[in-house]
């Protein structure tokens, strides 16, 4: 006999019959993915993907693997978040790479130190009036403000001008860019204060990552905000016959959007202690990626930052396990293309199935 | 005086050259089921539009509730009480029932701009209720709209409307693109709530039910109402030619 719950109006149907959420495949991908690493390393190499094979370090598992395959999505993960409601909102981002770019080298020079090694910091851009050695809360302030801009000229353009998402974010991804290239003349920023460094020691950016998961993927589930979102993206002439400000909320989302982006350079400036003009090249289509792998459909209304976390997962798992069977770089790129196409094909399809289903 | 939810005085409506709307001049009242029928492009959708905003008149004025009013946009409308069924639906196709009964007016728990918290728990009982009350059958609230047939999709969209304590719902053509059980579900929906009291303006082209289920026709022809006939004095033939322009004449209008 099978399940049946109570609807309204005395109707019952199959509980059972309830399709999972869609983040379950996701996550059903991933461990399939690892599986196969693990099998092949076992059969190929005699060495096990996730499991501790030395017997010098401790533990079942090996951590430094899991702790890689975590770190390496993080930074543009935390773009990802941003991408997520973006698209779930029925629009698209281009600009993130540039914007990562933008922030990295204004950011960065905020965060110089006046010294190095006794002689005066070679690379600073600010040396002369003074404005070294800032307290850590300047430069991610300047950098939340610069992300802020970006995404406030993407969102007001969307809204006020009515001209395709993809074209205004790819006009501020080349504009963006420029910017980067401008600021320093083409020259590295480098040696960055202690207290900046420190943003991205260890796992931090792991924590970051994650908890800017956390928050957003409850503002989207129980937030007006969130709602919002889901109806845009779903009809959006509905939303505005429901009295939804569009203009108002579109704005927002691709501010968040590029506040996240430039959230995304301070962590990698501080990772990497330098910041260059070509930073965040392609990360913006690596974000749309890991949001597509995770069930985030690009037609919008449909999609959650738990999705787009699986989906980096599965973005890491697939680095590190090329790096595992010791495979060239080139054949990851190859890889990632035909994912991205593969999980797009996929969700229509199972679109499709549904419908006839219904 | 003080019965009459709605009324219009020579409201006419006029994109440039056209005139889609000349001088129409309608009162609805309290409990009141009126058709509005019409061939296409008759004026019916314009008359419509002017009243709930979403279009602004070139003239007339319009009472509503014992005022006379002068609407912004059709949020200013809703706010005042007119709730509409659109022919489009109106519906976000990936949000459940109570999500799409609330869209853009939210049971907040913690008002915190954009960003409040939602009070999940009273919209789904507040759903649940308004589906009991007007007998709307559907499986299961949490089933977003994309899985749902079109006469459960219409039958959200009433719920909708009587979801919140309107003076006057409107629909235009609810059960155009609907098969035989639908329609009759939709059709019990309005008759619940005639059975409530409560006025409602029905767009249709279908005779049959328009005599089950109004107590007054109103019939557009070029963008004038032609007629104006309680049920009981008139039947499917007169209407038809008064649609056709087969009979004109204003005599029946102090009906």
């Amino acid at each position: 006999m099978s399940q049946t719950s109570h609807g309204v109006g005395g109707v019952s149907y199959d509980a059972k019959k309830r399709t999972w959420p869609a983040e379950f495949n996701v996550f059903l991908a991933l461990i399939i993915l690892v599986i196969v690493f693990e099998l092949i390393g076992r059969i190929f190499l005699g060495d096990s993907f996730l499991f501790n094979t030395r017997d010098n370090v401790a533990g079942i598992f090996n951590e430094a693997r899991l702790q890689i395959i975590i770190l390496q999505v993080s930074i543009v993960g935390i773009i990802a978040i941003g991408v997520t409601q973006v698209i779930i909102c029925g629009g698209i981002d281009l600009s993130s790479g540039s914007i990562v770019g933008a922030t990295a080298m204004i950011a960065m020079s905020f965060a110089q130190v006046a010294t190095v090694n006794g002689n005066p910091n070679p690379k600073a851009m600010f040396l002369a009036q003074g404005w070294t050695d800032l307290p850590v809360i300047v430069p991610v302030l300047v950098a939340i403000g610069c992300g802020m801009l970006a995404g406030l000229i993407n969102g007001s353009l969307i809204a006020y001008t009515r001209i395709p998402p993809f074209i205004a974010t790819l006009g501020m991804m080349i504009t963006a860019r420029g910017i980067a290239k401008w600021w320093s003349k083409g020259q590295p920023i480098s040696f960055p204060t202690d207290s900046f460094a420190a943003i991205s020691t260890g796992s931090r950016p792991v924590i970051i990552f994650l908890a800017l998961a956390v928050l957003f993927q409850l503002i989207l589930t129980y937030t007006r905000y969130g709602k919002h979102c889901y109806a845009i993206g779903s009809n959006e002439d509905a939303a505005r016959m429901s009295g939804i400000k569009i203009p108002n909320h579109k704005i927002l989302v691709y501010t968040i959007a590029g506040i996240l982006a430039s959230l995304a350079a301070v962590v990698l400036c501080s990772k990497n202690l330098t910041a260059q003009s070509g930073m965040g090249v392609m990360y913006e289509l690596d974000a749309i990626a890991m949001a597509v792998i995770g069930g985030v459909s690009l037609s919008g209304g449909r999609g959650s930052i738990i999705g787009t976390v699986i989906g980096a997962l599965i973005f890491g798992v697939i680095i590190s396990g090329f790096t595992f069977l010791r495979l060239d770089a080139y054949y990851q790129e190859m890889v990632k293309g035909v994912i991205i196409v593969g999980a797009v094909v996929l969700d229509q399809w199972r679109q499709r199935m549904r419908a006839l289903r219904a | 005086m003080s019965d009459i939810v709605l009324k219009t005085e020579n409201l006419t409506k006029r994109y440039g050259g056209v005139h889609a709307l000349e001088g129409a001049n309608f009162e609805l009242r309290k409990g009141e089921h009126v058709a509005i029928m019409g061939d296409n492009g008759a004026g019916k959708s314009t008359f419509v539009r002017q009243i709930t905003a979403v279009e602004q008149r070139t003239s007339g004025q319009i009472w509503f509730d014992g005022k006379e009013v002068n609407f912004a946009g059709p949020i200013e409308a809703r706010t005042a009480g007119i709730e509409t069924v659109f022919q489009n639906l109106a519906l976000a196709d990936d949000l459940d029932v109570p999500s799409n009964l609330f869209l853009g007016r939210e049971k907040v728990l913690f008002n915190l701009g954009p960003f409040s918290i939602l009070d999940r728990k009273y919209m789904r009982k507040a759903t649940e209720a308004a589906l009991v009350r007007t007998a709307v059958k559907i499986p299961n609230l949490s089933n977003t709209i994309r899985h749902m047939s079109g006469g459960q999709r219409q039958c959200v969209a009433i719920a909708r409307t009587a979801t919140f304590a309107s003076k006057l719902i409107i629909m235009d053509e609810p059960t155009a693109a609907l098969g035989v059980q639908e329609t009759a579900q939709v059709e019990n929906i309005i008759r619940t709530l005639k059975a409530n009291g409560e006025p409602l303006i029905l767009i249709s082209h279908n005779m049959r039910q328009v005599f089950d289920l109004c107590d007054r026709i109103v019939v557009f022809r070029r963008g004038r109402i032609v007629a104006n006939l309680r049920k009981e004095n008139t039947d499917g033939q007169d209407i038809v030619s008064y649609i056709t322009g087969a009979k004109t004449g204003e005599a029946e209008l102090a009906a």
